[in-house]
């Protein structure tokens, strides 16, 4: 059962998962180890996604699939330095795994996944879906991740969840965070991946988010890893009636990056915002792909996803919009935009709706284009050297983007990593 | 003529049922036998006479499609087809020897008649009830070829467009007549190796229009191909190649109808189109193959392959089709926008009623220097009825300052039906600029109750809001088929409201 298949290109998670399986937390756990059994025999079979897959048809993994990884070896307790609070409370992960020495969790019901495998063990899987190859991979080697609760009714403010990998090692993290927030609940969670330059790792978080009825999830995701890193995340999101999912990720790191997010508005008045901006410089890959599934009447969702591009590189965008028969009265938008600033860059995109309800307003657009020269000129003429202009050019197309992120603390963090890309990589665009 | 009283007139005709153009000719056929294989394509050349280089040519491509497989990504659903349960030629029974339209089976003329297609010169394409019997009023006719299951039968005014130096006859008789302009640009737009339909097409097609304008040369009239499938358990498989050359400019009309039956037939065609310099080719269809019952029973698969090769500076492929018909339509006409300045376009209107299933759209390849894209694509889903709009937009890097504009609008009548778009674009140059936008909605309320009061009834309402939807794209065909379009548009969306 666990044998490997020498020609699957996922071998050496297997091997590893070989390795390790009766270490892994849950291990004791039938279903659990049934479920990263299973996870193994689809790897085994299927292998990790090539483009021939349409799902995957402009991110080539293959890169990553030559480089050689790692066991993350940080010792438990090594001190780390971290990056300044944004929040009062905020969860650490270090190399994927929890540090409770770090992290301060007063007044919430959260805290590392590991410890409390044999609770959670039964909700694995069943907001994400196990025939996603990112979800694949995560749950046959996710080894610790955060949970976190928030009672019905209770607004438990902002929190910061922090992950760093240590870079030394060409580590595979694989974390899964639970997230769960009961009936009229509210959390801004602010979440920050970061990595030393010079990393070549591979981070594949994978959360499963469950919003319940009238409850309120802003999550905000800053991705600022190294440029040589490999990240691959997934999100499955599910939300109940009335409930409202406010999501922006913003990719800048990775060799090649991936956002994926699978979100299901599951009762009526369901709301969903899934934003994003890319920052793409010389020899990146970002992409991200989003999967909204209107399966409720009256629901809105709203994207605005800006990807820009400079040296050479490349952005993707797939963005599909499915309203089911039932989901009546549906209000869908979604618009992606490409700022190219190099002749080397390319932007792929694919908004994608798929529609079996009548009485809906859907309605999506893409764009893609250099700077506007007029507006260039507009400001040259008004004395502002070219560099600046242009930083100002991009901001503003950015600005769009970011400015419906509502929480101070986590616009604040998106600009100032808009304006640290702008820095180490505006000068070459 | 104001749009409302165009919507009457049409619903008037309308009234006299689903399918009108269902009926079966009976006449004399001829057949090879059932089944697909090298000998059925040695027949269909021996029958045709053609030299040995399209034998092969013929060959090669049966040997690649053997090799291939259905494409399976198209969002249509249909039972697996039996390629050896279909015969690859029926031709009606002729005399020998050249054909003049006096030669022509009465049978035949009396078929096209039927389909208000008169195979006469100096006659005019019927459009409009009263509206220029005879090309007296200033208009000119429109030459016409008509393709009967796997033969041209007739094609008309060829002496007139002689003169010009215009070429337009069947593709037999191109590859008698004509054979190194056929050889030259056959199969260079459309390869016998491009996709599973286009393969099955390069290895058995039978007949289909040919058509070279010369240098300089406007065409003084439209020209025009009339398809009509009658035998049952036949494929049609023509193939259109529509060559202009510097500084030309042709505009070419499609349509298609067959009987009504309860079994599907397959239609796999190809067209290829090369624009030289300046050249301009406005290729417009009307598909109206019998889309099967309201049950989804029987009905034409219309798998086919259309291209044009912009080849020259400024050079101008326009497309424009209304596709009402078909059980199944899996259609993509692109442009390939090779030479510097060339301009692309595709205009469609995709109906899908009852159990039919399209999965249209089209593909833009900039390559050259400032070339330039424009998409508008309307797609009407009713009844059970699958719309897909497929698109793809790729600008190279060398495609300096291109741009592309695509509209996809879709609009729902009823909640059994879906509308879906898939875009692709692929940006590969920064001076390029690229634009998309698409939306779903369906008939608004406020736009029927208007109609309402003013004493529309719940039908014209719709169809004087669908023919208004659809206006960006009918304003570009040309005008007879602008009329047969809008009847075609409301006959389609019958049964669908109330």
């Amino acid at each position: 059962m666990n044998s490997v298949s020498p020609t699957s290109n996922a071998a050496a998670f297997l091997h590893r998962y070989a390795g390790l399986a009766g270490r892994l937390p849950g291990a004791d756990i039938p279903a659990l180890r049934a479920l990263r059994d299973a996870a193994a025999e689809t790897l085994t079979a299927a292998g990790l996604p090539s483009r021939r897959l349409e799902a995957w048809r402009y991110t080539d993994l293959a890169p990553m699939l030559r480089g050689e990884f790692r066991e993350a070896l940080t010792p438990v307790d090594e001190a780390v330095a971290l990056p300044p609070a944004r929040a009062d409370r905020r969860a650490v992960f270090v190399d994927g795994r929890f540090r409770a020495d770090l992290s301060s969790l007063d007044g919430l019901v959260a805290g590392s996944l590991a410890e409390v495998i044999e609770t959670v063990a039964p909700r694995l899987n069943t907001v994400a879906s196990a025939s996603q190859p990112m979800v694949t991979l995560n749950t046959l080697l996710f080894e610790d991740g955060l949970v976190l609760e928030v009672p019905a009714g209770t607004d438990a403010g902002r929190v910061e969840l922090l992950s760093l990998v240590s870079g030394e090692t060409a580590a595979t993290v694989h974390p899964r965070h639970l997230i769960r927030l009961a009936r009229g609940a509210r959390l801004v969670l602010l979440e920050t991946a970061l990595s030393p330059a010079g990393s070549a790792h591979l981070h594949n978080p994978v959360f499963e988010i469950e919003v319940a009825e009238d409850a309120v999830l802003t999550h905000v995701r800053v991705q600022r890893e190294a440029e040589s890193a490999y990240h691959l995340a997934h999100l499955g999101v599910r939300v109940a009636e009335g409930g409202t999912y406010d999501g922006f990720v913003l990719n800048a790191g990775g060799k090649i990056s991936r956002s994926e997010t699978h979100l299901a508005l599951l009762g009526p008045r369901a709301a969903a915002h899934l934003n994003g901006a890319q920052l793409v410089a010389n020899g990146q890959l970002a992409d991200t792909t989003t999967a909204l599934d209107h399966a409720a009447p009256n629901c809105a969702s709203r994207q605005t996803v800006k990807t820009v591009l400079s040296g050479r590189s490349r952005g993707v965008f797939q963005g599909k919009i499915l309203v089911r028969r039932e989901a009546q009265k549906t209000d869908g938008y979604q618009m992606n935009q490409a700022l190219l600033l190099s002749e080397e860059a390319e932007i792929d995109s694919k908004p994608q709706l798929e529609i079996y309800a009548d009485d809906v307003k859907c309605s999506h657009g893409a764009t893609a284009g250099a700077l506007d020269e007029d507006s260039l000129f507009y400001l040259r003429s008004r004395g502002i050297p070219a560099g600046p202009a242009r930083a100002m050019l991009v901001r503003a197309f950015l600005q769009e983007a970011v400015e419906v992120v509502a929480d101070e603390a986590a616009r604040e963090a998106l600009d100032e990593a808009v304006a640290g890309w702008w820095a180490q990589h505006g000068e070459a665009a | 003529m104001p749009a409302v009283e165009e919507t009457l007139d049409t619903v008037r005709d309308a009234t006299q049922g689903a399918y009108k153009w269902g009926f079966e000719t009976d006449i004399e056929m001829e057949f090879a036998p059932k089944g697909l294989n090298e000998d059925i394509v040695r027949f269909i050349s021996a029958k045709k006479n053609e030299p040995s280089w399209l034998l092969d040519w013929r060959l090669r491509a049966f040997e690649a499609w053997k090799g291939m497989e259905e494409p399976r990504w198209p969002a249509v659903t249909y039972p697996p087809i039996d390629y050896q349960d279909a015969y690859y030629y029926a031709a009606p029974k002729e005399k020998v020897g050249p054909k003049s339209l006096d030669e022509v089976d009465p049978e035949l003329l009396k078929t096209y008649a039927k389909l208000g297609i008169p195979l006469k010169e100096q006659a005019i394409l019927a459009g409009v009830e009263g509206a220029g019997e005879s090309p007296s009023d200033g208009r000119l006719p429109i030459a016409i070829d008509a393709v009967f299951d796997s033969v041209s039968v007739a094609t008309t005014y060829k002496g007139r467009l002689e003169k010009e130096g215009i070429i337009f006859c069947s593709i037999s008789e191109a590859v008698q007549n004509h054979p190194d302009l056929v050889r030259k640009y056959l199969g260079t737009v459309v390869p016998h190796t491009d996709n599973f339909f286009a393969a099955l097409n390069s290895a058995v097609f039978t007949d289909g229009s040919f058509v070279y304008i010369p240098k300089g040369v406007r065409c003084p009239m439209e020209l025009s191909t009339y398809f009509r499938i009658n035998a049952k358990s036949t494929g049609q498989f023509e193939r259109t190649l529509i060559i202009a050359d510097e500084g030309s400019t042709v505009s070419y009309l499609e349509g298609c109808t067959a009987p009504q039956r309860d079994e599907n037939q397959l239609h796999a065609a190809v067209v290829e189109l090369v624009a030289m310099d300046d050249a301009s080719i406005k290729y417009s269809t009307v598909q109206n193959w019998y889309p099967g019952d309201e049950n989804g029973k029987g009905g034409i698969y219309n798998f086919v392959t259309k291209r044009a090769a912009c080849r020259g500076r400024r050079s101008k492929v326009s497309w424009t089709q209304v596709e009402t018909g078909s059980a199944i339509t899996w259609k993509y006409p692109s442009c390939i926008l090779q030479g510097e300045e060339s301009v692309g376009e595709f205009y469609s209107v995709a109906i899908t009623n009852n159990h039919q299933q399209a999965d249209t759209g089209t593909k833009m390849i900039h390559l050259g220097k400032n070339t330039r894209s424009t998409i508008v694509s309307k797609g009407i889903s009713a009844g059970k009825g699958q719309n897909t709009y497929r698109g793809l937009v790729r600008i190279s890097p060398k495609a300096a300052n291109a741009r592309n504009f695509t509209q996809c609008d879709s609009l729902l009548i009823g909640d059994l039906c879906g509308a879906h778009t898939v875009p692709y674009i692929e940006n590969r140059c920064m001076t390029a600029k690229t634009e998309h936008e698409a939306t779903t909605s369906r008939i608004a309320e406020d736009q029927l109750f208007y109609c309402r009061q003013r004493g529309l009834s719940q039908e014209d309402a719709v169809g004087l809001i669908v023919n208004g939807f659809c206006r960006e794209v009918l304003k570009e065909l040309p005008m007879e088929f602008a009329v047969e379009a809008q009847k075609l548009l409301q006959i389609s969306l019958e049964g669908s409201v109330g």
